[in-house]
């Protein structure tokens, strides 16, 4: 009797908590970046110095609000000291707060899926392409079914699709812990602890750009992951991964 | 059965967000840790804080720059608190600045055998520390300047600091208040500052001293310094205090 595998409990678990962190981290680092819609590269950015490229999602945009320039040195192009005189737009005190509770809650969940997943065969079995699925031609052609939107109707668990596993690999793998490191580097008592962090991407401001970028990428996954939950049956994909039971049998649900 | 499965499985996830809940508690109660109000926030800032303390080694020293490294850098907040049409104006500081802070006194006060009254010259007569930090301001920019100045930690020790101290309060001109405890207090770069890029410490940046907190984020490092007094209670300075303005306390992060 063939079962169909389902979502376990515990990945249930962490999928919400993470979904619930995500969705507050998000919504604060949004709040934090309109308090300095500025990005840089290396160790130091700030309104008197260039930025990479700055984001119009604020009144503090482009504000030309501070006093003239005093060089700190005689020497011709001085760094300079200026006042600032704009009232800018702040909501960081609840901000920064509420994203690092939020931090810690993806950050503990996190750290509980990872080693269940690595010590309970989840990744094995179920993220992680097969070595036959591992060639250019499986992946291309998933790749064309998903642009012709053959998308499979939901199984309600794994196995999923090979760009499917792709996807859950870079996640879990690369974009999670790479925004969880690039806010540590942006920790001044981490970075005393842990300096090679600010070697490591280039500087404060380096981790701080990385950080922007890595969250763009992951609400790009966010929003593809929405569209093909709805694609592929919104209502048995939520129920799936809520209260329907794991391993449950065809057997178990028509008792005859 | 069905239903009883269902309903078991629902108070496992209760339970296990309760018990998630329960890596808060460090935030409610123990005398260490400064107060929550309840607010979960805060609940959550002492928690980053407590993980801090037990996680972290604890004196390791911030990064310090090449003298080439240093930027441009804004002064923000209160940049003259001599200017009357500033909300945080201050007399005081305006009467002292006008004479070149000839009359300027730093008084360490509270839990010390020997309270001091510190002239400029008198914190002078200290050792001085130099160090090229960059400053992290909590909205998100950087900049990379020299500081000279004295250790805390050496006025703290000049002034007999007694075994039941807990926290250092810090009291500025423009009316801001802020706290450390002792361990950052006593962190080797945290500095008296009054001295920036070689020169005395200019107006905008907390004339004549600042304190400089290299290990938190920069709205610790308070400028236009008046008084230190040392506690072993946690004061929140109400109105002009972090915590009451909804704002974390530690800022390790």
């Amino acid at each position: 009797m063939a079962t169909n595998p389902q979502h376990r409990t515990w990945v249930k678990i962490c999928h919400w908590i993470v979904t619930l962190a995500f969705i507050g981290l998000l919504f604060t680092g949004i709040e934090i970046l309109m308090v300095h819609p500025r990005l840089y590269w290396g160790e130091v950015g700030n309104d008197l110095t260039p930025a990479l490229f700055e984001l119009p999602i604020s009144r503090n945009y482009k504000h030309g609000g501070f006093t003239e320039g005093q060089p700190f040195f005689q020497t011709p192009g001085s760094p300079v000291s200026a006042g600032r005189t704009y009232d800018i737009f702040n909501q960081n005190g609840w901000g920064r707060s509420l994203h690092f509770l939020a931090g810690w809650f993806l950050v503990v969940s996190g750290l509980i899926y990872l080693l269940l997943g690595i010590f309970g065969g989840h990744f094995r079995k179920n993220i992680f392409l097969s070595k036959k699925e591992f060639k250019w031609s499986s992946i291309m052609n998933d790749l064309k079914d998903h642009l012709r939107l053959l998308i499979p109707r939901a199984s309600g668990g794994p196995d999923y699709g090979i760009l499917q596993k792709i996807s859950y690999t870079i996640v879990i793998f690369i974009a999670l812990p790479l925004m969880v490191i690039t806010g540590f580097t942006m920790a001044p008592a981490i970075t005393a602890a842990f300096p090679f962090l600010l070697d490591l991407f280039g500087g404060y401001q380096s981790a701080r750009t990385i950080h922007f970028f890595s969250t763009i990428a992951l609400l790009l996954f966010f929003i593809i992951h929405i569209v093909m939950v709805i694609l592929s049956g919104f209502k048995k994909q939520i129920l799936a991964m809520t209260f329907k039971r794991p391993y449950e049998k065809e057997t178990d649900r028509n008792p005859s | 059965m069905r239903k009883k499965l269902i309903v078991t499985r629902r108070n496992a996830i209760v339970s296990g967000l309760a018990a998630m809940g329960g890596l808060l508690l460090p935030g409610c109660k123990g005398k260490e840790l400064p107060p929550t109000y309840g607010n979960i926030l805060r609940m959550g800032d002492n928690l980053t804080y407590f993980a801090h303390r037990a996680l972290l080694p604890g004196q390791a020293l911030v990064k310090e720059y090449d003298p080439r490294d240093i930027s441009s850098f804004p002064a923000t907040g209160t940049f003259n608190p001599g200017d009357s049409s500033w909300k945080y104006y201050s007399e005081d500081w305006d009467k002292l600045h006008k004479n070149g802070f000839a009359d300027w006194r730093l008084s360490v006060e509270g839990l010390v055998t020997k309270p001091l009254q510190l002239s400029l010259k008198d914190l002078m007569a200290f050792p001085a520390q130099k160090q090229i930090t960059r400053h992290s301001c909590e909205e998100g920019w950087t900049a990379i300047a020299e500081w000279t100045g004295v250790q805390l930690s050496q006025v703290l020790k000049a002034a007999g600091i007694k075994a039941n101290a807990r926290f250092v309060n810090y009291y500025a001109f423009d009316g801001f208040a802020d706290s450390l405890d002792m361990l950052d207090a006593f962190h080797p770069q945290t500095i008296l500052a009054y001295g920036m890029n070689g020169k005395n410490l200019p107006v905008p940046h907390g004339a004549p001293i600042r304190m400089r907190v290299e290990t938190q984020i920069g709205y610790k490092s308070v400028k236009y310094l008046k008084r230190i007094v040392v506690t072993d209670e946690f004061d929140d300075f109400g109105e002009n205090g972090s915590i009451p303005n909804g704002w974390a306390w530690y800022n390790g992060i």
